[in-house]
């Protein structure tokens, strides 16, 4: 029975549901001592005078370092020249919550005593905290010498305004997409142990490899010496791949204290250091026909790069342009961005990473023309959609040729799911009846570019690369360990690939043993980001267990004296096909590929391994038609969700059970930014107001309704397994589904956008002023 | 400005004698003094469960309470939990058979609430669930999956 489509149960749950799993803080070598930062209060300021004195008496401090002891050490890497980032603050904050020095304590409450008792002095600067304000011709600048606040400029060739203006109509919104904070559930930590053998260090980090490669160089010491281990990673969603100060830190402060160091964020450090992720503005021009056909799209977006430009974070106004048609087939399409500086925390990638910030704001323009055409906004998707007959369908920029979709059927099986037509009928009878709930029903067909990536297309993108590794080994008793290169946080690849090797190989599943994380052990790998472990990571363990088998084929063809071609695989062993009772075990395989003298003589001993970097010649594109059926309290102005429909194409699937907990997982990050979450600061002083899980919105349970999810297949032809990815799906679709849902509720009232988090204290206006303006009673 | 006191807590049914900063969080003290690991920290606001424990059978958020107040009473981590599925509880068994868990760091603290919910409520609806782990956030999850590990449960009672 092939694995590979089963909804096995994980490996990493048992270790993790009994509390024994390996966080990072859940570390403690012997003489481990505890880094903590001192953090500036200003949003932007000049240091004046930084003292440490008080600190450095207290009993059980052992050390107080600011920039000044790091003139030997470069900035952090991968930033734009001009606008690096320290890796402690130097002369000038640019953002509440900068590192300005670090303690090392005994332990943590030593630490923040001492942090607390350091004195910093600061001449305060004029704040920047919007695209608005920081580009405005007289703003301050964050770095002077770089003359403007702007870092980085694509502009368009043709802006379209003929286009536009020649056709039936023209519509045009401006849509701003929140800065939200990622939150995973364990903050950032690292603890670095610098010995006579090196230096090894433990992080919880979505690109363990990378990290070695960048902070190697850093230190100026050779790879052998620098050792990173990722072990259980509590979550990331993009913010664990961000060059952070403490990952570059630990290691002096290990060498110079001669102790085992760790830094183990709180939560309120977190949302200020923890790089944010959305906070663009979009400006959408979009021209269609009397019948919905769209004519032309003009896209345009600022994004802010908060204090310091993050090659993800540089990289997210890029993505967002390549997906700015979504799954549409509109003539002329055009782009520009411009990405800008502000005394706010950094900005990266946050699960999707400038893909949702397209879908959004195209799945809420066609709605607009679905409303000014006065047709249902599902026939305007229908009416443009890319055929499915039209794959490879090249875009509007050249590097993003869609694979594969059928974006139809996904419609037409989400309207089945969400029983369409039904609840049209519904909505038209609430609409009659002022004591009833509104109702609004909400379409998101959406798409994303993912598997990263293909050669030469993403340079700049500091973490992405061609292909992922993987290493599939036969141990001697016919068990096999595969090693990845990409290091997950919670997407379950102990489990996938196991089972993907398992199909392979023919070896069970409980005899299969996955290894990441582990830079001493996996020779090099890319990381878990972009929804690219199944297809890039899951690929390469699927050709290097078939290069295993086809020796291990050899050896017990040999063994057997029989053909290789009439052996087949299963239930660890190797039969004869047609000879009932001839075969051979897996575990006798495994053990002769050890001993020369019974090997075929093309075999040396020890050849059942395989070690496989996987290029992939394209992206992939997963896709998707998402359902939200709200209702709107004439009242309070809450929303409820009622019905959240998910149908996805993520190709081939390997796990069920998990593919669907990734899109739930996306789907809820999703409905949050639609509803709850965003990061504030507040005006004039850059203060953020949003730096505890008390004033920053994490929903919970109760928050979030159930999921009814549906799928699609089409196979991505761009990898062996045909697989799409799916980690990013759920954040990348909902937020339009939702948003349309409201603004579709809200219709009557003549509201044709709402910016989120729509809280009810938005909509509430909106119901309150409109009454109020036509001077009905209610 | 750090002041000792002895105290004395029975951890998964083991006395725990200790001198220790009168300061020093519950979580803190299982984590780093009793060395179980499996309790959590995600917050410092006391909004998201993942270092909820039993005190004297009660889900309580450890990061929360001083363990000198936990002084004399009996605590219960994660890894004091069992049960007869495999030596996981009804509770466990259900997050692994339902896959309530991704990465893992909000489930000891989901498993401890879920198991002082089931023992209040044994027979909880889903919006019972969902409002009785109102206090517990799980960032990867989006929660479904954590409801029907927890009907799970309560349709499996241990034996
Ligand atoms: S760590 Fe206790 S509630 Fe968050
Ligand atoms: S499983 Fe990751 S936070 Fe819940």
């Amino acid at each position: 029975m092939s694995l590979v489509g089963a909804k096995v149960l994980r490996k990493e749950d048992p270790r993790l549901l009994s509390g024994t799993g390996t966080f990072v803080d859940d570390l403690a070598p012997p003489g481990c001592a505890f880094a903590q930062f001192v953090t500036s209060t200003e949003a932007h300021a000049e240091i004046v005078a930084i003292d440490a004195r008080a600190a450095l008496k207290m009993p059980g401090v052992l050390g107080v370092w600011t920039a000044a002891d790091l003139v030997d050490y470069p900035d952090l890497p991968g930033g734009l020249p001009d606008l690096e980032r320290p890796v402690l603050a130097r002369n000038t904050v640019r953002f509440a919550g900068e590192p300005v020095a670090v303690v090392v304590a005994e332990d943590r409450y030593v630490a923040a005593d001492a942090v607390a008792a350091i004195e910093v002095e600061y001449r305060a600067l004029p704040v920047v905290t919007t695209i608005e304000d920081a580009a405005a011709p007289d703003a301050p600048v964050l770095f002077p010498h770089h003359g403007s606040n702007v870092a980085t400029v694509v502009p368009t060739m043709d802006d379209l305004e003929r286009e536009l203006e020649r056709s039936h109509g023209r519509a045009h919104l401006h849509l701003v997409n929140q800065r939200c904070a990622a939150v995973p559930i364990e903050a950032m930590a690292c603890l670095a142990d610098w010995g006579a053998d090196g230096l090894t260090m433990w992080a919880t980090f979505q690109a363990p490899h990378h990290l070695r490669n960048y902070l190697a160089t850093w230190l100026d010491v050779p790879q052998t010496r620098c050792r990173i281990i990722a072990p259980d990673v509590g979550g990331g969603f993009g913010s664990k791949i961000v060059w952070y100060p403490e990952l570059f830190l630990a290691p002096l402060l290990s060498k110079w204290t001669r102790r085992p160091v760790k830094f183990a964020q709180t939560r309120s450090e977190a949302m200020t250091q923890m790089a944010h992720g959305r906070d663009q503005v979009h400006d959408i021009d979009i021209g269609f026909d009397r019948d919905g056909t769209i004519t032309a799209l003009r896209f345009v977006i600022s994004q802010n790069l908060g204090a310091y430009p993050d090659p993800t974070g540089l990289g997210l106004a890029v993505l967002t342009s390549w997906m700015a048609a979504g799954c549409y087939r509109i003539p002329k399409v055009s782009t520009s961005f411009r990405t800008v500086v502000t005394n706010t925390t950094p900005v990266a990638a946050y699960r999707g990473a400038g893909r949702p910030e397209a879908a959004y704001s195209i799945e809420r323009i066609i709605d607009v023309v679905a409303r000014r055409t006065g047709l249902d906004p599902a026939e305007v998707r229908r009416r443009n959609f890319i055929p499915p007959s039209a794959f490879p369908y090249e875009t509007h920029n050249e590097p993003v040729v869609y694979d594969s979709g059928d974006f139809p059927a996904a419609l037409a099986e989400c309207l089945r799911l969400l029983d369409y037509d039904a609840r049209r009928a519904e909505q038209a009878r609430r609409r009659d009846d002022p004591t009833a709930p509104l109702l609004g029903i909400g379409l998101s067909c959406w798409l994303e570019i993912a598997g990263f990536g293909p050669n030469g297309s993403l340079e700049g993108f500091g973490h992405l690369a061609s292909w992922e590794s993987a290493q599939v080994r036969v141990q001697p008793d016919g068990s096999a360990i595969v090693f990845v290169g990409s290091s997950p946080h919670g997407q379950g690849h102990e489990t996938t690939f196991a089972q993907i090797a398992s199909d392979e190989l023919g070896i069970s599943y409980d005899r299969i043993e996955v290894r990441h994380g582990d830079t001493a052990t996996v020779l090099q790998g890319v990381g878990t980001m972009g929804s690219r472990g199944v297809p890039t990571s899951g690929s390469a363990v699927k050709v290097a267990s078939t290069r295993v088998l086809e020796r291990a084929k050899k050896i017990a063809a040999h063994l057997l004296e029989a053909s290789e071609l009439d052996l087949e695989v299963g239930d660890d062993a190797f039969n004869v096909r047609g000879s009932p009772g001839k075969k051979v075990s897996w575990g006798d395989v495994a053990w002769a590929s050890f001993q020369p003298l019974r090997l075929p003589p093309e075999l040396a001993a020890g050849s059942l391994e395989e070690r496989l970097f996987q290029e992939s010649p394209n992206f992939s594109y997963p896709s998707g038609a998402y359902g939200c059926v709200v209702s709107i309290d004439r009242e309070t102005g809450d929303v409820t969700i009622l019905d959240m429909v998910l149908v996805d194409d993520c190709g081939t699937v390997i796990n069920p059970l998990l593919a669907e907990g990734q899109v739930h997982g996306g789907v809820a990050q999703g409905i949050s930014q639609a509803l709850y979450e965003g990061v504030v600061y507040a005006p004039g002083t850059g203060q953020p107001i949003t730096a505890n899980l008390l004033d920053y919105l994490v929903p919970s349970a109760p928050d979030l309704p159930g999921y009814t999810a549906g799928r699609i297949t089409t196979l991505c032809p761009n990898n062996p397994l045909g697989a799409k990815g799916i980690g990013e799906s759920g954040a990348v679709g909902a937020p339009a589904a939702v948003v349309n849902a409201i603004v579709d509720a809200l219709a009557p009232f003549g509201v044709e956008h709402v910016d989120m988090p729509v809280t009810p204290e938005k909509v509430w206006r909106i119901l309150h002023e409109s009454s109020a303006a036509t001077g009905e009673v209610r | 400005m750090s002041r000792h006191v002895d105290v004395v807590i029975t951890v998964n049914g083991r006395r725990s004698e200790r001198r220790i900063d009168a300061r020093t969080l519950l979580v803190h003290y299982v984590r780093e003094h009793e060395r179980l690991t499996g309790t959590h920290v995600g917050c410092d606001t006391s909004n998201c469960g993942a270092c909820t424990l039993l005190l004297d059978g009660e889900a309580v958020k450890s990061c929360t309470v001083l363990a000198v107040q936990a002084d004399g009473h009996e605590v219960t981590t994660i890894e004091g939990v069992s049960g007869p599925y495999d030596g996981f509880s009804a509770v466990q068994e259900g997050f692994r058979q339902c896959h309530g868990l991704q990465c893992g760091y909000c489930t000891p603290g989901m498993v401890m609430a879920a198991t002082s919910l089931l023992a209040e409520h044994p027979h909880p609806s889903d919006d019972e669930i969902r409002a009785g782990l109102e206090g517990n956030i799980c960032r990867c999850t989006g929660y479904q999956m954590i409801v029907d590990s927890v009907r799970w449960a309560a349709d499996h009672p241990a034996p």
